[in-house]
């Protein structure tokens, strides 16, 4: 088995049943916060396919969506973390 | 060789990734979803991360994964800790399988100020402990 079959026959679907476990948190989370980490875990386990994307392509420029990304992740959570209390605050 | 270590790499990324994403879809409780997310998804991606760098062994890509990984380390736990403590602050409900909440109690409700002492944590109000019965998904 050659090292395209294995990342392309072997990583992907992993990484796509582990993104559909977590939209299923995502759908189901029982409040606010839970979807909140459930997107900042979806933007973390698409870092991972971004990488994978890249090293089957063979092309190294998508690293840089994914670092993109990553600062993404970081703000949205934070501010919904901000604005979350802020909320409670003002009732 | 380059082969089997990218392999090896990415193999065990993944499956960090798909344990993650288990035990996030499994746990019946926000506290410890947050655990979940925050650890293996991290060296999950790491390990990603590293086998990209092992297969264009380039000083440019390398650095760049340096950097997405170090970014990741700093700000996984930073995120975490700030939406623990909202969600703490908001009334995410505990289990009911959790025993202890050292935090009853202990914190202002208006001012989210943190009493550290026992004195002065009984004038203030206690919190009813409150669990959840729903045992997630």
């Amino acid at each position: 088995m050659s090292q395209y079959q294995f990342l392309y026959y072997g990583i992907l679907p992993v990484l796509s049943i582990s993104v559909v476990l977590v939209f299923i948190r995502f759908i189901k989370g029982p409040g606010v916060v839970d979807r909140v980490i459930a997107l900042d875990l979806l933007i973390t386990i698409g870092i991972a396919i971004i990488a994978m994307y890249s090293v089957i392509t063979n092309q190294p420029t998508f690293l840089d969506i994914a670092m993109i990304l990553a600062l993404i992740a970081f703000l949205g959570t934070v501010a919904f973390s901000y604005y979350l209390q802020r909320r409670k605050k003002n009732d | 060789m380059t082969d089997i270590l990218i392999m090896i790499l990415s193999g065990t990324g993944a499956l960090f990734i798909l344990l993650a994403a288990i035990g996030f879809v499994r746990m019946p409780d926000f506290f410890l979803r947050v655990s979940v997310t925050t650890k293996a998804a991290t060296l999950g991606v790491g390990l990603m991360l590293g086998s990209a760098a092992v297969y264009f062994y380039n000083s440019s890509v390398t650095s760049r994964v340096l950097a997405i990984i170090l970014f990741l380390l700093l700000t996984a736990p930073v995120a975490a800790h700030m939406i623990g403590r909202t969600a703490y602050f908001i009334g995410t409900k505990l289990w009911k399988g959790s025993i202890m909440d050292d935090l009853n109690g202990m914190y202002e409700q208006d001012t989210h100020e943190l009493n550290s002492s026992e004195e002065q944590a009984m004038e203030g109000p206690m919190r009813e402990r409150n669990t959840e019965d729903d045992t997630g998904f």
